[in-house]
Parts: C-alpha cells; sequence; structure tokens
C-alpha cells in the first residue's frame, strides 16, 4: 500500500532569506530518509511561509520490507556444542540450522529474519533529529540553557502519515493533526488532514505556495499601476513573498516635492527602510508613488496606506535634511574628518588609507582628476546621509561632487568607486573611476594581507575575495595596466586564485586551458587573455589535442630524464631523417601563427616518436634528443604549458 | 482616530495589560541609561535560573541623537516601555499582540509584520534574536529573545519587548511630530519636554566639559573595580558601570574619542560589565533562590 505524508513545521517568524535553502536542505534530507529506510516513496513538494516549512512525500510503505541475512556459523567439525551455542546465539534450535559449503570447508549457517519497521515508528524516531538538523545561519535557543536549537522557537508540529499523526515531540511541542491560521485572518487551531490541508490554511488566511504569493503581488500590482509601471526588482519581490502568509499591495503617494532629491536617494530609503518598491512614469521616471505589500487581504479604512504614507514622509524629511545640512561642508573640507573614522582597528583610519589610494592613483598613472577623486572617495563617510543609508556609500560622495560643481570626471568617478559589487554588476564607467575602484580595493587587499587578515576558509569578514573580484575584472575589462604591486608571496596566491576563478567561471574558458595559459605566467592579465584566446581558436583545429598529448609525453621523458635544459642542440650528432625534419620544421616555422606552427609541427613530432629511441644508448645522441624536445617545449612555453591540456585520449 | 489615548494613557494602559500578566510595575531607574535594557531590572535579573517578570518605562538617554528640540522625530532622551518575560511563556507573541489591542489599535484594519532584527549590545556582553515589529510601515516594538547577557549563556531564556512610546503615540494620535503628542489632556509633548531637549542638546554638544569627563570616567572605572572585590555590592557596581557608559555616550557626542581611543574605551566599560555580570551570578544567585518566597 502507498501512503501520503505531510509534515509542517510551525514556527515564529523565520527571515525570509533563510527559508529556501532551509527547505531544500529539508527536502535532501528527508529523502535520504526514505531511501536508506527503505520506505519507498518521493518528496513531491516543499513549500513555506515565514511561520512554517512545509513538505509532503507519496508512496511511502506501510512498513520495510523484511530482510533475510545469511549468518555462518562454526564449522561443522566443532561438534554439537558449538552448534548448540551457535543456534542459542540465533534465537533457534540446532535442528533448525543449515549448512554452507566455503573454500575452507563446511559451516553451520543460520537465516536470519528480520521484520521491517513501521513507516511511523521509523518517522517518530527520526523526524526530531532531522528537523533539528537543518542548518540555519544564526540559531537560537528558547526553553533555557542547553535546550533545542532553532531559527525561531517551533510553535507547533503537524505529522500524517496517511489518516495517522506520527507521534513524537521537540521541545515540548508534541506533533499532531492541528495547524493554526494567520495571526490575523485565521483561526489558532484547525484540524486538518493531509486532503485538505492547503485549502484549510487558504481559508485561514494564509496562502501556502510562495509561488502562488508572489503571482497574487505582481496580478493586484498590475491593477494598482494606472499607466505607471514598476522599477523592477526580484529581490525585493521575493523578499515581500518570504514575509507575508498573505500578501495584499496596496498603492501609496508622495508629495511630488520630494522628487527634487536624488533618484538614487528615494529609492534606497523605499527599499532598504521600507520595503516598498518604487514605481516609473512611462518614461522612466520615478514616480510620486510606492508600493507596500500588507501581510493581510485589505486596508479597508485606508489606515494602512496612510501610515505607511506617513512613515516615507518622516523618512524623507530625514533625506532631505540631511542633504541640505551635509551641503554647509564641502568634500573638499571633510578629508581631514577622516582622521575619526576607522577603517579597520589595525589599519588606522580613513584618512591614512586616502593617502595610501591617492598615492597608488598616481603610480597605476591616475590623471588629475583620478587623484581628486580619490582624495574625496571616502569624504561621505562622515555625512549624515551616509550614516544613516550606509548602502549609498560612494554614490552620495559623487552626488555631493557634483552638486559642489566638481568636475564631472571626478563626481562620476567617486559614484562608482565600489563598483563593482557583485560579478553582475558593471565595472566603473570611466577611466578615472576604475582606476580610483582598483586603488582603493588593491589598498584594501595589501594592507589586510599585511596585517595578517587574510580570509580562511568560508570566513571572509572583510570581503576581500569580492575585492580582489573587482581588481580582476577592472584590470581584464577596463584594459588597466597593473602589475600587483607591493604583494607578498600570501596575497599573489590568493589573487592566482581569484584569476583563475574569473577566467575559468566568469569568462567560461575550460579549466584546462587556463591552466594551461596560467602555468606560462598570469600576473600579465592582459597577455593571459590574449593567450587564451589564442588557444581557445586553435583549441577545435584537428593537430592541437594530438600534440598537447604529445607535449606531456615529452614532459614525462625530460622529467623520468631528470634534464632541465642548459644543453644546446648539436646539429652535427644528428643524420637525415625524423630527428633532423623535427629540427628543420622548428627552425623553419619559428614567429609563424600558433595555429600554423601547431598544424605543421604536429606531423613532424608524431613521426619522431614513431622512429626515433629516445634513450638511445649513447649518452651524446640521447642528451642531444632531450635538448630537441627541451627546446621544443620551451618554445611553445610562452603562450601555455600544453601539457596541462585534457586530450580526448586522456579523457576516455 | 480622535478617540486615540494621550500618551499617558497609553502608559497606563500597558502598565496594566502587563500588570494582569503577572509582571511586576516597576519605575524608571534612577541612573542615566541609553536603553531600558541597560537598567539593573533587565540586565541583571535576566541572569541566573529565577523567573521574573517586569515592566518599566524607561527614560533612555543617548546623547549624539539630541537635536535641540528642533527635529520632529529624533530625541536626545526618549521614553521606552520595556517588558521582560523571564521566562518567555510560549504566547509571548500573541500576549503581545493583545497589547496593542489594549491601547487600542485594531490589528484587522492595519498591517503587522515581524521582520527579523537581532539585537546586540557588545558593551554588555549581551546579544538576542528577534524581530522589530512592523505596524503599518512603522517600526513599534524591538522584541528580543536573549541569548547571552554579559558574557554569559542564559538559564532560561526572556523575551523583552521594547515599545518606543514616542514612536508608538505619534502614530496612535496620527501627529507629525512627537512633540505634538498629547502627552496629558489639553498638555503637548513639548509643554512637558521640549527644554529639556533644548538645553541638553546644547549641553552635550557644547557645554560639557571634556577634561571633567574624562576624569569622572576615571573616578567612576575605579570605583566599580574596587566595589567589585567587595561581597555584596554587585548593584553599586553596577551603578558605576552605568555612570561610564553614559560618560562615554557624553565624550562621544561631544567627539571628543578617537579612533584609536574608541575600541579601548568601549573595551574597559565591557570589561566592567562583565565582571559585573560574573558577581552577580556567583553572589546573589543563592541568595535569590532563598528570598523567592
Amino acid at each position: 500500500m502507498s501512503i501520503l505524508f505531510l509534515l509542517e513545521i510551525g514556527t515564529e517568524e523565520i527571515p525570509d532569506w533563510m527559508i529556501v535553502p532551509a527547505l531544500n536542505h529539508l527536502q535532501d534530507t528527508f529523502q535520504a530518509l526514505l531511501d536508506q529506510q527503505s520506505l519507498g516513496g518521493k518528496v513531491t513538494s516543499v513549500d513555506a511561509t515565514p511561520r512554517r516549512l512545509v513538505l509532503r512525500a507519496e508512496g511511502l510503505a506501510e512498513r520495510q520490507p523484511d530482510v533475510e541475512d545469511l549468518v555462518l556459523g562454526p564449522p561443522k567439525s566443532a561438534g554439537a556444542g558449538a552448534a548448540t551455542g551457535f543456534a542459542k546465539k540465533m534465537g533457534t534450535t540446532p535442528d533448525k540450522l543449515g549448512s554452507e559449503t566455503t573454500a575452507k570447508g563446511e559451516y553451520l549457517s543460520f537465516t536470519k529474519r528480520t521484520q521491517g519497521q513501521a513507516a511511523e515508528a521509523i518517522l517518530a524516531r527520526e523526524l526530531p533529529n532531522l528537523i533539528l538538523k537543518i542548518p540555519w545561519p544564526k540559531a537560537m535557543y528558547w526553553n533555557g540553557k542547553g535546550s533545542e536549537r532553532f531559527i525561531r522557537p517551533i510553535r507547533w508540529l503537524v505529522a500524517l502519515l496517511g489518516d495517522a499523526v506520527v507521534p513524537f515531540e521537540i521541545a515540548g511541542v508534541k506533533s499532531g493533526n492541528t495547524t493554526v491560521g494567520h495571526r490575523i485572518l485565521g483561526k489558532p487551531s484547525i484540524l486538518v488532514t493531509i486532503a485538505d490541508f492547503d485549502e484549510q490554511l487558504r481559508t485561514n488566511g494564509v496562502i501556502l505556495s510562495a509561488d502562488q504569493r508572489k503571482r497574487k503581488i505582481e496580478a493586484e500590482i498590475a491593477g494598482l499601476l494606472n499607466g505607471n509601471r514598476l522599477k523592477p526588482d526580484p529581490d525585493l519581490l521575493h523578499t515581500l513573498t518570504y514575509i507575508t502568509e498573505f500578501p495584499t499591495p496596496i498603492l501609496g503617494s508622495f508629495d511630488p516635492s520630494y522628487l527634487e532629491l536624488p533618484q538614487e536617494v528615494l529609492v534606497t530609503v523605499m527599499r532598504h527602510h521600507q520595503k516598498y518598491l518604487s514605481v516609473e512614469d512611462s518614461s522612466g521616471k520615478l514616480a510620486p508613488h510606492f508600493i507596500a505589500v500588507m501581510n493581510t487581504n485589505a486596508d479597508p479604512e485606508g489606515l494602512v496606506r496612510h501610515g505607511n504614507e506617513r512613515v516615507l514622509r518622516a523618512r524623507f524629511n530625514d533625506a532631505r535634511f540631511f542633504w541640505d545640512q551635509d551641503q554647509k561642508k564641502k568634500l573638499a573640507d571633510r578629508v581631514v574628518d577622516l582622521k575619526n573614522v576607522t577603517f579597520q582597528a589595525k589599519l588606522g583610519s580613513y584618512f591614512e588609507k586616502t593617502e595610501r589610494v591617492v598615492a597608488l592613483v598616481k603610480e597605476l598613472g591616475g590623471d588629475e582628476n583620478a587623484q581628486r577623486a580619490a582624495r574625496f572617495a571616502k569624504c561621505d563617510l562622515t555625512t549624515d546621509m551616509v550614516k544613516e543609508f550606509t548602502d549609498l556609500q560612494g554614490i552620495v560622495g559623487g552626488l555631493y561632487a557634483r552638486a559642489q560643481s566638481e568636475v564631472e570626471e571626478v563626481a562620476q568617478a567617486i559614484y562608482d568607486h565600489y563598483k563593482p559589487t557583485s560579478m553582475e554588476d558593471a565595472i566603473p564607467s570611466t577611466e578615472a573611476g576604475r582606476i580610483v575602484s582598483l586603488a582603493d580595493k588593491w589598498d584594501t587587499l595589501v594592507s589586510c594581507f599585511a596585517a595578517g587578515m587574510a580570509p580562511t576558509g568560508s570566513r571572509d569578514p572583510f570581503a576581500l575575495r569580492r575585492a580582489a573580484q573587482g581588481v580582476v575584472r577592472i584590470v581584464v575589462e577596463g584594459k588597466v595596466r597593473f602589475d600587483f604591486p607591493g604583494a607578498g608571496d600570501e596575497l599573489r596566491e590568493f589573487m592566482r586564485d581569484r584569476v583563475e576563478y574569473y577566467f575559468r567561471d566568469h569568462v567560461g574558458f575550460p579549466y584546462d586551458e587556463v591552466r594551461a595559459c596560467m602555468a606560462s605566467g598570469w600576473a600579465d592579465l592582459h597577455s593571459l587573455s590574449a593567450r587564451l584566446g589564442t588557444v581557445r581558436g586553435i583549441r577545435p583545429t584537428p593537430d592541437f589535442e594530438p600534440l598537447a598529448a604529445s607535449f606531456k609525453r615529452i614532459k614525462n621523458i625530460l622529467r623520468q630524464a631528470n634534464f632541465e635544459g642548459g644543453v644546446a642542440f648539436r646539429k652535427d650528432l644528428v643524420k637525415e631523417g625524423p630527428e633532423l625534419d623535427l629540427y628543420d620544421e622548428m627552425q623553419r616555422t619559428k614567429g609563424h601563427r600558433l595555429a600554423a606552427r601547431v598544424a605543421s609541427l604536429r606531423p613532424k613530432v608524431d613521426f619522431f616518436f614513431d622512429k626515433v629511441l629516445v634513450n638511445a644508448p649513447e649518452e651524446d645522441v640521447r642528451r642531444n634528443r632531450l635538448a630537441l624536445l627541451h627546446n621544443l617545449l620551451t618554445e611553445f612555453s610562452e603562450i601555455a604549458d600544453f601539457s596541462e591540456i585534457v586530450t580526448e585520449r586522456q579523457a576516455s | 482616530m480622535s478617540s486615540a489615548p494621550t500618551f499617558q494613557e497609553t502608559v497606563f494602559r500597558l502598565k496594566k495589560y502587563w500588570s494582569d500578566r503577572g509582571c511586576i510595575i516597576q519605575e524608571p531607574y534612577d541612573v542615566e541609561v541609553g536603553a531600558g535594557t541597560m537598567a539593573p531590572e533587565t540586565f541583571l535579573r535576566v541572569l541566573g535560573p529565577k523567573p521574573y517578570n517586569v515592566a518599566y518605562v524607561q527614560p533612555s538617554r543617548r546623547p549624539a541623537d539630541g537635536r535641540y528640540g528642533e527635529n520632529p522625530n529624533r530625541l536626545y532622551k526618549h521614553q521606552q516601555l520595556q517588558v521582560i518575560l523571564k521566562p518567555s511563556p510560549a504566547d509571548v507573541i500573541d500576549q503581545y499582540l493583545g497589547s496593542l489591542a489594549a491601547i487600542g489599535i485594531d490589528l484587522r484594519k492595519h498591517d503587522i509584520k515581524f521582520e527579523e532584527d537581532n539585537w546586540e549590545a557588545p558593551t554588555l556582553g549581551a546579544w538576542g534574536i528577534g524581530w522589530q515589529v512592523m505596524l503599518d510601515g512603522l517600526e513599534v516594538t524591538q522584541f528580543t529573545y536573549f541569548q547571552q547577557c554579559g558574557g554569559f549563556d542564559l538559564d532560561l531564556v526572556p523575551a523583552e519587548l521594547t515599545y518606543g512610546l514616542e514612536r508608538l503615540v505619534a502614530f496612535l494620535q496620527n501627529v507629525e511630530s512627537v512633540y505634538d503628542i498629547e502627552w496629558a489632556p489639553g498638555v503637548k509633548y513639548s509643554d512637558v519636554r521640549f527644554l529639556d531637549e533644548r538645553q541638553f542638546s546644547k549641553y552635550n554638544f557644547e557645554l560639557a566639559d571634556v577634561q571633567m569627563l574624562w576624569q569622572l570616567f576615571d573616578l567612576h572605572e575605579k570605583e566599580c573595580t574596587r566595589l567589585l572585590k567587595e561581597p555584596d555590592a554587585v548593584l553599586p557596581a553596577y551603578d558605576q558601570v552605568l555612570k561610564c557608559s553614559h560618560v562615554f555616550n557624553l565624550l562621544d557626542a561631544r567627539g571628543a574619542i578617537s579612533v584609536t581611543e574608541r575600541v579601548g574605551v568601549i573595551g574597559r566599560v565591557r570589561r566592567l560589565a562583565l565582571g559585573v555580570a560574573k558577581a552577580w551570578i556567583e553572589q546573589t544567585v543563592p541568595a535569590a533562590t532563598e528570598s523567592v518566597a
């Protein structure tokens, strides 16, 4: 018989961003449990609201299949006493024992039959542990020291196997068949079955499916916009879907006079502080409206709209006040104030950092504008606006620079100097911006590594990986000359990993090509990038992989011979034939394009290996042949170490 | 919302509500604190295995937040209504929602959300897990399950509810500025508190004698250290921690603490706070257990 299963973990409000990973973990571990315990069945869905994680499965067996094990006892020749002992151990009598013939002789045996356990018993035993093992970024305890930990207190549990409750207990909460509705719209205690669970929740103000909640939000927003359009924001939409059990969007408005403030400020206030979606008119200009998403079904008296508009007005007034206040002191006059802003406890103030970054910008060839931007880049950290809206660092500096009549190059460079903030984000749009951003990030890396604050494992509190990735992207994509000045061994190694990651995972080169080209040097990222392009170009040509395979062979031969070069090839030791052919072809094609060289050398190399024995008995002949191979390898090593290429022959 | 309760009526109703649910109603602590959490009724009482339920209004001083009475929402001193339920009951959120109903909020007409907001006070060696409670987009309460205090894992997990009274009542009365709140019938918040805000802003930002404040800091620190070596003097020692903390806030408002000093000074306050927490657990827990009856 195949049975349905439903689990609901009822909690207090779980942070939205943790829910999906938790559900995925729950799904995987529950499926693994079914498989390990031979219960059959498949997880059919997981879903969640902020207050509940729900898993459904189908096709479970009522109990595990019975298992038969053949147990070998003492040799038959050991006598009646041993047989009695073995039978007793097996819980049977000697006449029920069988025998097995093995290579060592005849042995007593017994087929032990273990009855499969009921699914209900297994689930009741395993579920508490499975639930408590869900990993959370920051768990809590709520029942006193040493008690169970979870992301928020567990308040109810529904566990149904068919019609039956799977009985277990976590932190004093017993599983049952009673769920809880929406805090305001639902009843606090609702009897459910697997069949009517979703429907019961729905009538109690809970839309269990995140997908349905999201579609409800989107559909209802469309009805509110009235010719305007939503500023797309998938991340915020996701958040709103997971902080509500019954989402209902409403449209609010603000006084158009606030539109005099920069759009970046308005959007940040709405998005980060109030979780409002922004609205644009048909030309893409910010409109004096916003969308708030309630966790209830209606705003019958307009009180929610009124309340949200009131809060936003106060926030915008603050922003306007900060803007006006901040203009009283120019960025230029704030540089000295950076002495009072800590960059990092061990690394001193932002004033000192600024000094270093300006010097580095100069060293990297930054012009007057770039140097000026570097000098003012961190000044917005002393403004009220950035103290209140920290996400706007850099952007506010750029806006203020513009308002204070700095040249556009300077303003834009300050505005952009935190970019790229992610792999998806663009690099700064101007040359000055790229130099300032690069210098700022590189200074952070060099300083932190020098102070022993390199990332370890998954711990990267100063976001140095992101900074390093930014460095690589700006240098490569912004075509900046850069040779990692001042990097110690540890930082160099760290950057090497980031370079490899960038070309492999971001640009998408196969890992063996990246490894091959980096083996020939990686510190000049433009050369590396160009060589990768070259290798990619010749990779599909028919001669390339066979030649690469030969290179691997050459490398092995040289290694086994402990041959490290330094010996000139002597033509006088060579007779007509494949050896000389290869040498001549190498000489003839020097300076030719790589593709052409590969094509013409490949048959010569093959021919050489077909006909010539490298390990000739005469020492001087042998060494001469090694020298020839060594030269061949060296000539190509400026582009890449082709022996790193994984060829078909190796792969199969 | 013409029938919205006055400021004082809101306080009365919340106190009555929590008193009906088993809370002791305490009066504000009479040493300057930055938040209701710092009053010994919270900081010390959450330590140890003894259950404790208490509610009190705590005027909370944050010198750097002063705006000379000119900002409609920012105050040097605001009033928190602080509730500690130790241990937290299983229906703590329902109880909390009931308290909103008690001050006239019909939740069927409003939007309430619990949004992740964990709390941490490094100077007190304290942190907790919780939410900011958002009512129609306004943060009206900080809700925290304490996990550690004074560097100690807590025996019982208390729920701490901190209502920001000015914000909450301005919302109830639908006024744009806290100074327009009706404190008592016919009396505005500004009538009661405006001078306080203006004069203390002036003192905190302009008049406070930095030299003297540093001396005070040293003296209170020394006194605390001395008291911590005495038996049966934990509460007086903790007062000295509060004094240090307030003096630190004043120095900060005066811009008198440099980058390099800052971490060190915070560390000094923290060391004292941790010392007091340890002494409280060691000295008073057995005595407190005896005196439950």
